[in-house]
């Protein structure tokens, strides 16, 4: 019988490795370091390395890719996050469960520099600004081939349904932004729950489906840029990258309203190092050093200081800086109950299995 | 002592598949049979009968099945070609056939994908020549063409195996008999090559079910395989319990594939694995 023992003793310790490296055994308890995770390619390293000079604290920086990559991330366990950046409707879902701390925004007196109409727009998933910090924000419009579309049309969502494009128009694989076009010609909110609205918006989505080139999220940008389809729904963010690599481009938020999204900084209830986090983000709010991240990461940055040393031409790029009359026309998502989610989820799977 | 030396050797594999087999069906099977609050439940198995499930579950058999036919038509001539080819020559056209593996298959998917895109290189040698282009992108017609693509090597290579070794003796004896070559070739080659045949079919069939990569990629997101439904439940809906529920049942559908296939080619056993 000992025999038997050893491999799964062997096997313990194989597997309870890299536990222990990710969480750093041993310098465990080392106050000066800070472990942040935040999407992919959303901060310039050189930021990283500043911070690190300036205040002597070690940063452990992680990457993901979707808020449900970052949540399963989170929910494992592994790691003690101290700052998390991701999107507002996950931020929602978090406070809703008790994973967010209440930020002291007297440690970060240089916060002011934000728009405070950000933190209006936040109060939908944190209602009252206890609890998340924003970092870039966008909507989500039509990317279009100027050469291939009539540009007379793009201002309205019905051009996705438009015959003529069959076969060129790309539409978000991701649920609620597909179901957010749909609801939007319908005039219902992006958050509706009420399951006859929700089935009305599939009814459409699958209309829809045969005039689709295909479903996509990040490589949208791509085909867009090889033109390979007319039109393609995407990211404000995107739009902006894409329009830098091909001049028949061009980005439209149609009429009827869209979303707006907030990516936003907040800590969670597994931070050890609460004062280091609030100094970085401090430190992310300082004008050199948000210009740092704009120009990497080229979304639109609530920071009032950042945004007026801009050339102006960037300012006034409607389709970086989202007008206020196109962000008053948007909603933010919240964050859905359970049982709405299950809903919304096996409709969006047979919108994805239709004929 | 020689006993347990060799058992010792055993050791990592012991623990490869302790680690890496049983422990993750383990977890599988215990978030199959759990909500996510913990409590027992059927409700994942039994899910597979949901309306949307099961078109994704049929819709995977339908490729499947006709990516292992297509892939079975081509191989079988394909393999007495090659057995007819003598010498060096022969060793040199069965490297051509395995040097396509030697690239990471996400990379020549996505190749495919850059030719058959509305902009990509064969469209626009077709509109060259004033065809009309090809609309085969982001339809369960590419995915089938991609699959038969990428696993026609593994249905070569038993089927060929197997035909090498037919003694020529045997054939030479049923001439001298008075067979003709249709004769020899159903009362000789066939059931010769059948276990080749049945590794290859199962080789080609249970990757082609249980495939997702190809069709989110080729699919276009268009094509809903019982693979993409449990990598949605995992990966966006954040329900493993789900997504565990459905892989058991897929494996019970290759499982219960591979069994048939076995209980029909017991005798010898060819193949590469």
């Amino acid at each position: 019988m000992k025999k038997r023992f050893f491999p799964f003793l062997a096997l313990a310790a194989i597997l309870a490795l890299p536990f222990c490296a990710l969480s750093g055994c041993g310098a465990k308890d080392s106050p000066n370091t800070l472990t942040v995770l935040n999407y992919g390619k959303y901060m310039e390293p050189e930021v990283l390395e500043m911070f690190e000079e300036e205040t002597g604290i070690k940063v452990e920086y992680e990457e993901y890719v979707t808020p449900e990559n970052m949540y399963t991330k989170y929910r494992a366990g592994a790691i003690d996050y101290d700052l998390i950046c991701t999107s507002d409707y996950m931020v929602g879902k978090l406070i809703q469960e008790g994973q967010v701390l209440e930020m002291d925004f007297t440690k970060i007196p240089l916060s002011e520099n934000l728009d405070p109409a950000y933190f209006e727009f936040s109060q939908s998933f944190d209602p009252e600004n206890k609890y998340a910090m924003p970092y870039f924000f966008g909507t989500v419009g039509i990317l279009y081939n100027k050469q291939m579309v009539d540009e007379s049309k793009v201002d309205s969502w019905n051009i996705l349904w438009d015959e003529d494009y069959s076969g060129q128009i790309i539409m978000a694989d991701s649920v609620r932004d597909s179901f957010m076009v749909a609801e939007k010609i319908l005039g219902y909110s992006l958050n509706t729950t009420d399951e006859k609205e929700l089935k009305e918006a599939q009814d459409l989505l699958i209309q829809q489906k045969p005039l689709v080139y295909s479903y996509l999220v990040d490589e949208a940008q791509d085909e867009m840029i090889a033109e390979n389809a007319a039109m393609a729904v995407v990211y404000s963010g995107e739009a902006g990258y894409a329009l830098e690599f091909n001049e028949n481009l061009a980005f439209s938020v149609p009429k009827e309203g869209s979303n707006m999204w907030i990516d936003s900084w907040f800590i969670p209830k597994t931070a050890k190092h609460i004062e280091n986090a609030e100094k970085f983000l401090n430190f992310l709010c300082r004008e050199d050093v948000s210009m740092l991240n704009f120009d990497y990461v080229y979304y639109a940055t609530p920071n009032v200081k950042t945004k007026a040393s801009l050339d102006p031409e960037i300012q006034e790029s409607a389709t970086i800086f989202p007008p206020t009359e196109i962000l008053e026309n948007c909603e933010v998502l919240k964050p859905l109950d359970d049982v709405s989610n299950t809903n919304l989820s096996i409709l969006w799977k047979e919108v994805k299995s239709a004929d | 002592m020689r006993n347990l030396k060799r058992q010792l050797l055993a050791g990592p594999y012991l623990l490869w598949m302790a680690g890496f087999v049983l422990l993750p069906v383990g977890v599988i099977l215990y978030y199959a049979i759990t909500t996510t609050s913990g409590q027992f439940t059927m409700f994942n198995i039994t899910s597979i009968t949901a309306s949307v499930h099961l078109k994704a579950l049929l819709l995977s058999l339908k490729l499947a099945l006709a990516c292992t036919i297509i892939c079975l038509a081509l191989s079988y001539p394909l393999a007495m070609i090659l057995n007819k080819i003598k010498g060096k020559k022969s060793s040199l056209v069965v490297f051509i056939f395995i040097l396509p593996m030697w690239m990471n298959f996400m990379l020549r998917i996505l190749a495919w994908k850059m030719l058959l895109s509305n902009n990509g290189v064969i469209n626009t040698v077709l509109g060259y020549f004033g065809l009309p282009g090809l609309d085969v992108l982001n339809t369960p017609s590419a995915v089938v063409f991609c699959m038969v693509y990428d696993f026609l090597p593994f249905m070569i290579l038993p089927i060929y195996n197997a035909m090498t070794r037919i003694e020529k003796d045997i054939i030479e004896a049923a001439k001298d008999l008075g067979a003709g070559s249709v004769t020899i070739f159903f009362k000789i080659i066939l059931p010769l090559t059948m276990s080749g045949v049945i590794s290859g079919i199962i080789m080609v069939f249970v990757p082609a079910l249980t495939s997702f990569a190809i069709s989110d990629l080729l699919g276009g997101g268009k094509v809903l395989l019982i693979g993409n439904v449990i990598e949605q439940a995992f990966m966006q809906e954040y329900n493993w319990n789900l997504g565990s529920g459905l892989s058991l049942v897929l494996m019970v559908f290759v499982i219960a594939s591979m069994a048939l296939m076995n209980s029909h080619g017991e005798e010898g056993s060819a193949g590469i694995c």
